[in-house]
């Protein structure tokens, strides 16, 4: 990605008559450097054998040695840990855009009394510490047989998640004018058809980044997880529950494990995320 | 069904699920914190205030907080108008200036872990350079203002992002019209900054800090991964209470006190940055 950065340098350079010019690449090159250089050095750790890990000092140059991988994904629970956060994060991405997005729909389509009321519920979620939930829901979970599974901490993942599926479909929606659903409507097509027919196809890429964004949000939720599961640690409680007695090696690693995962999904959903957060500040 | 029901049914979901698990869960952990078995009790409230490491957690949580939110705010002001001022290279430039969005705070805890433990690439620096002779042990108890420096760092590394995107995205509502009005009137870059951008910014500098200024309050993974409980923290606490000793109720008592400063925390940039009515876009 800085390569990007720096093929575009010398164009600039050439069109660069000002320091003031200069000193603007400088800023953008010393932001990306400030971001990717840590996610390297995390890379660097990764990508050397448990004694390099421990070496010192350091050169800041990978070995390509895999063993630290390979003692990280053989380490007793990790798969189950790997397994543990994909199956909660489907379910989360299952629930909130199940649950938010006919939210959105009808937020996006009708005037009716109760919608201010609906909203600020949904508004207050924000300004509340959601990952405390977990503290009153374990008591619940463990009276109703939720406690320590899978759908349990979805259901906590989905209320992080839900404000944003809310809001993220109800500007796609509102994206769609009313008057292609009105033209399907007047050919025969009923309200559903219409929908299915007309709507969903148009909003389908969008609805997929924002199942993508919730998928994220449950991915790295930390307190929750640790809270809720024993037996069935998500891969972040797995890692913070074993930070004090892990080898260095295992926790880099583990670190890896969950940043390479987050570069893709903030790459898939890269358009939207603008969007996402436009509507929130209305 | 009569099409004035559709749009209840259709929020009937959600709103179920909110009231079942948002709303009935903070009225529990209210309840939890304030109740015993003989009912009303303030003894939880007690143990928790009484017990040595509350005082220090509650103010190095918010000492945290007024360090990396006004940091986060300068930093994301410059990083959103450098985007809006790119011409070349914005999408990639964009992307990788929101990658930390992605990353969970355990992960920026690894991260940092990585550049300040002891055999770490700070300490190899240093020791490249000829600064010091042998590894410092930079995350050690007897050096807690450098644990709380290098928190500072990954949290600032990490949340950045947020702010900036919210940013970006309210500096793409502000008409171009204004700026063209403020040029015409021989307005500096820096003061169409202060006298246009910055007003108009209004609502997403306060949706911005509101969000931010939470999740500081919430720090948890990182400071574990960086400091273990060297350096206590509220939500830190929380944990301790609940897991290792136990008692749901003072962890309750603690997840009230961070729910008092998250709520007094909005109504304060609620008012400070309060947008008048009708001005908004």
């Amino acid at each position: 990605m800085t390569a990007t950065v720096e093929n575009n340098t010398p164009k600039a350079v050439e069109t660069a008559r000002s320091a003031g010019r200069f000193l603007f690449i400088a800023a953008v090159v010393l932001i990306c450097a400030w971001v990717l250089v840590p996610i390297y050095l995390l890379m660097v750790n990764t990508l050397s054998s448990p004694q390099e890990v421990t070496g010192f000092p350091k050169t800041g140059i990978p070995s390509f040695d895999f063993s630290s991988i390979q003692f990280f994904i053989s380490f007793a629970g990790v798969a189950k840990a790997l397994w543990n956060s994909v199956l909660v994060a489907v379910l989360t991405m299952i629930l909130s855009i199940g649950i938010g997005a006919p939210a959105g729909y009808a937020l996006s389509r009708f005037d009716f009394p109760g919608k201010e009321a609906f909203r600020m519920l949904v508004v207050m979620t924000r300004a509340f510490p959601l990952p405390l939930l977990a503290l009153p829901l374990a008591v619940l979970f463990i009276r109703s047989g939720l406690d320590d599974t899978a759908i349990g901490l979805a259901i906590v993942h989905t209320v992080l998640a839900i404000p944003f599926a809310v809001l993220i479909t109800f500007s796609l929606f509102s994206g769609i004018p009313l008057e292609l659903e009105e033209a399907a409507w007047t050919l025969g097509c009923n309200r559903w058809q219409a929908f299915q027919k007309v709507v969903l196809p148009l909003v389908l890429p969008g609805i997929a980044a924002s199942a993508v964004f919730a998928f994220t949000i449950s991915w790295n939720e930390v307190f929750a997880a640790a809270v809720l599961t024993i037996e069935n640690r998500t891969l972040p409680a797995f890692l913070v529950q074993n930070l004090n007695v892990s080898p260095l090696h295992l926790k880099f690693a583990g670190g890896a494990a969950m940043v390479i995962p987050a570069l893709i999904f903030i790459f898939a959903v890269r358009k939207y995320l603008f969007a996402m957060w436009g509507i929130a500040n209305r | 069904m009569t099409p004035k029901a559709l749009p209840y049914l259709l929020l009937l979901p959600a709103t179920v699920f909110l009231l079942v698990f948002f709303v009935y869960p903070f009225i529990q952990i209210a309840l939890l914190a304030v109740t015993g078995p003989e009912g009303f009790t303030l003894q939880h409230v007690q143990t928790m205030a009484s017990h040595w490491k509350f005082n220090t957690a509650l103010g190095w949580t918010i000492l945290l907080a007024a360090v990396v939110v006004p940091i986060q705010l300068v930093m994301a002001l410059s990083m959103a108008s450098i985007v809006t001022r790119l011409q070349t290279g914005r999408s990639a430039i964009l992307y990788i200036f929101s990658i930390p969005l992605g990353l969970s705070d355990l992960a920026a805890g690894i991260v940092w872990l990585a550049i300040f433990e002891q055999s770490g690439f700070l300490n190899s620096m240093l020791y490249g350079l000829g600064v010091v002779e042998q590894p410092i042990l930079f995350l050690g108890y007897q050096n807690i203002w450098v644990i709380f420096l290098a928190v500072v760092l990954a949290e600032i590394w990490r949340a950045t992002a947020i702010v900036m995107v919210i940013l970006v995205s309210g500096m793409g509502l502000i008409p171009k019209e204004y700026y063209e009005a403020g040029e015409v009137f021989g307005a500096s870059a820096w003061q169409r900054f202060i006298k246009i951008t910055l007003p108009m910014l209004r609502p997403s500098l306060q949706s911005a800090l509101i969000l931010r200024t939470l999740a500081a309050f919430e720090v948890f993974a990182v400071v574990t991964a960086l400091g273990g409980t060297t350096l206590p923290v509220l939500m830190g606490e929380t944990f301790q209470w609940q897991f290792t000793l136990q008692d749901r109720n003072v962890a309750s008592a603690y997840a009230l006190v961070i729910l008092a400063i998250s709520i007094a925390a909005t109504l304060f940039f609620l008012r400070v940055l309060r947008v008048p009515k009708g001005a908004t876009l």
